[in-house]
């Protein structure tokens, strides 16, 4: 085996401030994350300046802390990558500001790394067996793929939403709902004690060969439910419109992950993102993957959420394919996978 | 002892090495692009040609604002990972006093850097003893409340900064001949400037490091204001 190459990685693409250590793109030694989300709340989402405020306030204690708890020093450190992209540009700044500084204060590689990557390859680091070709499904709050993986760094898109992303419905039926902020995880929770077959809310699957996904009628759809019980005086079983709601999403998004496992026959369908953390998606896509053989993948709570290990995983990759940026990688907002 | 500078905190990108007794080296970008593309690379380019590496810079100077939010932190963060990685000190240094510090005036020197609508940052120096002095604390304000300000408390009055550019004829008006006007080459920052007042300020106890370090915006967030406006009416 060759030598270990170490990495350190810098996530700060929203409202994580993150910095990681890894060996090897798959073994974490440490997966620092300082969230903001309680700063957040009060305003009811993210605002953008405060997140970059309170980025520069905590980078250098967070990479401290992840070299702490790595038992390393910079000396140790072969490769530097980080978040370009995509994600809030004042947030990604100061990760990217900081990570080339010490690339160039150490000279060493850097590795600019698409955020979507990243969480695809957080499976790489929850599954130390996992080797492409497979089938993935990305859900997160800005974003909903359905990705044939080929090879490590190499992703042919299959699907994508044409409107709203799936969490982003997610959050928008939560606010309507007088639910806490983030509305996912909420939803979620609700959702196993609702009746997901209470209403019947459209699922949407576009043309017959579609991979593509449309939430935008659904969230219309509950939206109108709830408003239009609200005139009449109806009570809103909150618990049930939750489940309702979010079965049609994922009976959408495992219908169609399966149909393309099958079609691809990839006998792996992985998923990633923010909202693989969803225990109904986890669950009904088990179920599924159960009855047609194919194994169901999805990265631990830690690795779902946006962290520093799945960008130092993504940059491990890309490294040894010789995808390495120069010291004017610059950020890039709307990055798209591919 | 090598010091490197850094101001980022308007359009111009600046960086500086000096020691106890030369400024040895400066690159300065006044031109519209990405800081945060720029900036290391010109670092690079800078010390390259000064056959220094990031390893042999012993004192860090960076100006911590006002300014713009974004072009602070990119320096700031910058600035920063290159202490952390050596372990170094770093001075911050006010983005207005780096700007005054550019003039050698007898009387007082206002500094005045764009806020955007009809406001500046603003603060007022003066030379004693051979020291700059800070005589009014840096804030922000409209410009006509400055003038008005500057009119009845300051004679012999020299301004710089791209406020001055902005405002140009308003200041002219309001000051007549109380005020002067920098030479264009003394309006921008200068890294020179944030790294020699860096070197003076190190002994003074105004060390400071890559972990507390931050950026002085003087203004709070939008949505901080909001949200406070929103408390106080309910
Ligand atoms: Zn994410």
């Amino acid at each position: 085996m060759d030598k270990d190459i170490v990495t350190l990685a810098i996530e700060t693409s929203c409202d994580e401030t993150s910095c990681a250590i890894l060996r090897n793109g798959r073994e974490v030694l440490s997966n620092i994350i300082s969230s903001q989300i309680d700063i957040h709340r009060k305003f009811g989402g993210v605002v953008p300046e405060v997140a970059s405020r309170k980025h520069i306030e905590n980078m250098n204690l967070i990479i401290q802390e992840a070299l702490d708890e790595a038992k390393m020093t910079f000396d140790d450190i072969d490769i530097i990558g980080v978040t370009r992209g995509p994600g809030l540009v004042g947030a990604l700044l100061v990760g990217i500001s900081s990570a080339k500084a010490i690339a160039y204060a150490l000279d060493k590689p850097l590795i600019g790394v698409n955020h979507i990557e990243g969480h695809i390859c957080a499976n790489y680091i929850e599954h130390k067996d996992l080797e492409p070709p497979f089938t993935c499904l990305v859900v997160s709050g800005g974003h909903t793929y359905l990705i044939y993986v080929k090879d490590y760094t190499e992703y042919e898109m299959v699907g994508r939403t044409r409107d709203d992303a799936a969490g982003e419905a997610f959050d928008k039926v939560a606010r309507t709902l007088g639910l806490s902020y983030p509305g996912g995880p909420v939803i979620d929770k609700l959702s196993k004690e609702g009746n997901p077959d209470a209403i019947p809310f459209p699922r949407v699957y576009l043309e017959n060969d579609s991979y593509d996904f449309s939430f935008s009628g659904l969230k219309t759809a509950v939206l109108n439910y709830i408003n239009q019980a609200r005139q009449k005086g109806e009570e809103i079983v909150v618990k049930d419109v939750a489940a309702s709601f979010q079965q049609a999403v994922i009976d959408v998004l495992v219908d169609k992950s399966i149909r393309l496992a099958k079609e691809r026959k990839t006998d792996k369908i992985v998923i990633a993102g923010g909202v693989a953390a969803n225990q109904g998606l986890r669950e009904l896509m088990a179920q599924r993957g159960q009855e047609e053989n194919i194994k169901i993948l999805y990265p631990s709570n830690k690795l779902c959420t946006d962290n520093a290990a799945m960008i130092g995983s993504a940059a491990y990759f890309n490294y040894m394919k010789n995808k390495v940026s120069d010291l004017y990688l610059s950020v890039a907002p709307n990055l798209e996978l591919i | 002892m090598k010091i490197l500078a850094i101001d980022t905190s308007t359009v111009m990108a600046t960086c500086a090495v000096l020691d106890e007794d030369n400024l040895l080296g400066e690159f300065s970008l006044n031109q519209n692009f990405g800081h945060s593309e720029n900036l290391v690379p010109m670092v690079k380019t800078l010390l390259d040609n000064l056959s220094l590496k990031v390893s042999d810079i012993d004192l860090y100077g960076v100006a911590v604002g006002p300014g713009s939010f974004t072009g602070l932190r990119i320096g700031i963060a910058t600035v920063k990972a290159f202490a952390h990685v050596y372990n170094k000190p770093i001075v911050g240094i006010s983005t207005l006093e780096g700007l005054a510090f550019n003039l050698s005036h007898r009387g007082i020197i206002v500094p005045m850097i764009d806020a955007r609508r009809n406001r500046v940052y603003t603060g007022i120096y003066k030379w004693e003893n051979g020291y700059l002095n800070n005589i009014e604390e840096d804030t922000v304000m409209e410009i006509d409340q400055l003038l008005e300000h500057l009119g009845e408390n300051y004679n012999n009055i020299m301004v710089n900064g791209n406020g001055i550019n902005i405002h140009r004829e308003k200041i002219k008006d309001k000051l007549g001949d109380k005020v002067e006007f920098a030479p264009n080459i003394h309006n921008t920052c200068r890294a020179a400037s944030i790294g020699e007042l860096a070197l003076l300020k190190k002994d003074h106890g105004k060390l400071s490091n890559y972990f507390t370090l931050v950026p002085e915006y003087l203004r709070e967030s939008q949505a901080q204001r909001d949200y406070k406006k929103k408390e106080r009416d309910n």
